[in-house]
């Protein structure tokens, strides 16, 4: 193949489900894997005489989520119909944002491999409601489950600004922390939470001439990996179509392509005739929205600071590794523990290692958030202050840290209990010592006579030491003893 | 309320033939016999062409209409309350399968 010159060029489309307790419309509950169709009322399915009833919540946090990602929110908002036909969409309509959404013209910095990071305009964000589902059966018939019919979900749209699959991957890791950060979504790639359509295509030189590749829209990704993946798939495939067959946006159509993960491949998918002619037109069941200067100030006081630049900061202000940064800014919570374990006086490399080796391992075993295992701000920096005073190991360190979850007693007082308080009385371990000493004169021998045994030497010393007082001896304080000693 | 009709103007620029009216049929999933075309193309027109009237009317100060009702932001607490239940909303439907609505085959 031809070796040509080009650039990526891919905008998203996202729908995020909302945090509420019941959907946009109605008031049936938000369901995932309840029994079928139990979640389901007359609104939803748009039998005739129901009339569709604005959830605040859905309205509030879009609202919030649109101020997060730097954009204008609209004064005036208002519901439009977007008809089509599908076995999933009760109404034969979706209840959308045409002309007018909530929130446009923003953007969102997303972080680089390089440590930079990179503005990514979003076109619009506005308010929807999701379809329902269809399963396929192996028999020559579908089935419907309209338990999700009518939940909430915002869907933003970005400009064509990224320009690889890693950049696409970086937005969706950085948009699913800022809207779990903000309780906007739950933000659950697994359940369905955050679903992903980049549209990609190519920019390629040759010959001195600019040529771009017909628009390939891939449907419902919902991991981050197959978003990568897809993206690289993509580029790749349209390389390869250009070369071979020279077509280009002007010649070709837009396509839209669905993602075979087993297969590692985009597949073409049917075109649906007459695809974009929904005849949009205001919901007459559906009165505008207005947002007046108060209520949104009250939304506005939601907001936080963004995880990337708490992110940022962490690095500065406790002098982190951008990683260990960015492991506690991924969520609120245990970013906002991590910092009360600091203000409380732990030293915050300490406080860093037993959250991010001990406590998160801990909390993803439990299936929560290392600020819900049980161990209050306070004492994990109590702990945090025991181990650099050397009281006790970093090993004792992570035994005490596992016990916290069970018990609100202190550190200090579970050291005792489990006999973990390290020796470090200086007069007691010299007689230890001395005893090690006398008893292996020949490990002392090696020591003095120098050379590459003398290193081996000293640990095997240090070793016994610890063997005698099983382990409680602070190593530092034996070391030193040592070194006089001999 | 004419300008609840602003949003017919794409529709309005155009001649409602024959062709127009198969095209809105087939959006709408419904099926028409030749006669009924030619019927509702006239029939169509003929409300379009009263409703063009309203081009006379001077709209320079009028904003587009989004609603009929002088009134917004009818918004309710976001509580859940019980839905229909399964068996419920299934009795209404042409056809089930277990817990499901059954519809013919869908290619995705
Ligand atoms: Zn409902």
């Amino acid at each position: 193949m031809e070796n040509l010159e080009y650039k990526i060029i891919v905008g998203l489309e996202i729908h995020v489900q909302l945090l509420t307790k019941s959907k946009m419309f109605c008031s049936c509950a938000i369901s995932f894997g309840e029994r079928a169709n139990s979640r389901v009322c007359p609104v939803c399915v748009g039998m005739p005489g129901s009339l569709p009833v604005m959830n605040k919540k859905a309205v509030e946090l879009s609202a919030l989520a649109g101020m997060a990602l730097n954009c204008k929110i609209a004064k005036f908002t208002k519901w439009d119909r977007k008809s089509y036909y599908y076995p999933d969409l009760p109404k034969n309509y979706q209840i959308s944002q045409y002309d007018l959404p909530l929130a446009a013209a923003g953007f969102i910095e997303i972080p680089l491999e390089n440590g930079q990071t990179k503005t990514i305009r979003i076109t619009r964000a506005h308010l929807e409601e999701d379809a329902g589902k269809n399963l396929h059966t192996t028999g020559n018939f579908s089935q419907v489950d309209l338990n999700r019919a009518g939940t909430p979900l915002l869907e933003i749209v970005t400009e064509p600004d990224l320009s690889s699959a890693a950049e696409v991957r970086s937005l969706a890791v950085e948009l699913q922390r800022i809207v779990r950060y903000l309780g906007v979504s739950e933000a659950d790639m697994q359940k369905g939470h955050m679903r992903f359509e980049p549209n990609v295509n190519l920019h390629i030189t040759k010959d001195g001439k600019e040529y771009k590749t017909p628009i390939a829209e891939i449907k419902n990704l919902n991991s981050f990996r197959a978003i990568e993946r897809s993206v690289d798939y993509e580029v790749q495939r349209q390389l390869d179509e250009f070369s071979r067959t020279g077509i280009t946006m002007e010649t070709g159509n837009k396509t839209t392509r669905g993602w075979d993960d087993d297969a590692g491949k985009t597949v073409l998918q049917r075109e649906k005739e007459e695809a974009n002619d929904y005849r949009y037109f205001p919901d007459p069941d559906l009165v505008p929205v207005e947002f007046t200067d108060s209520w949104l100030a009250e939304i506005r006081a939601g907001l936080c600071e963004m995880p990337i630049k708490r992110q940022l900061r962490f690095v500065n202000e406790y002098d982190l590794s951008d990683y260990d940064a960015g492991v506690l800014t991924a969520e609120r919570t245990t970013a906002d523990f991590f910092e009360e374990a600091v203000k409380s006086g732990g030293q915050s490399k300490r406080v860093c290692n037993l959250l991010t080796q001990v406590g998160l391992k801990m909390a993803n075993e439990a299936n929560c958030s290392a600020a819900e295992l049980g161990i209050t701000a306070e004492n994990l920096a109590k702990l945090a202050k025991m181990a650099d005073g050397g009281q006790i190991s970093a090993t004792a360190a992570k035994t005490i840290m596992e016990k916290m979850t069970q018990t609100a007693d202190e550190p200090k007082v579970i050291a005792e209990q489990l006999n973990l308080i390290q020796k470090n009385d200086t007069a007691e371990l010299e007689v230890i010592v001395e005893k090690i000493l006398a008893e292996n004169a020949k490990a002392v021998e090696d020591v003095k006579s120098g050379g590459k045994k003398s290193k081996a030497a000293k640990g095997f010393l240090l070793g016994q030491v610890m063997q005698k007082t099983k382990g409680r001896a602070n190593p530092k304080v034996v070391a030193e003893i040592l070194e006089r000693k001999l | 309320m004419p300008r609840f009709f602003f949003w017919m103007a794409e529709v309005m620029s155009k001649k409602i033939d024959a062709e127009l009216v198969k095209k809105v049929a087939k959006l709408s999933r419904l099926e028409l016999t030749e006669t009924e075309v030619a019927e509702f193309a006239n029939q169509l027109s003929a409300i379009l062409d009263y409703v063009e009237k309203m081009e006379q009317l001077d709209t320079t100060d009028v904003q587009p209409l989004a609603h009929c009702l002088p009134i917004s932001n009818c918004l309710r607490d976001d509580c859940a309350k019980p839905s229909l239940g399964t068996e419920k909303i299934l009795e209404n439907a042409p056809d089930t399968d277990g817990d499901f609505f059954k519809v013919p085959k869908i290619l995705d």
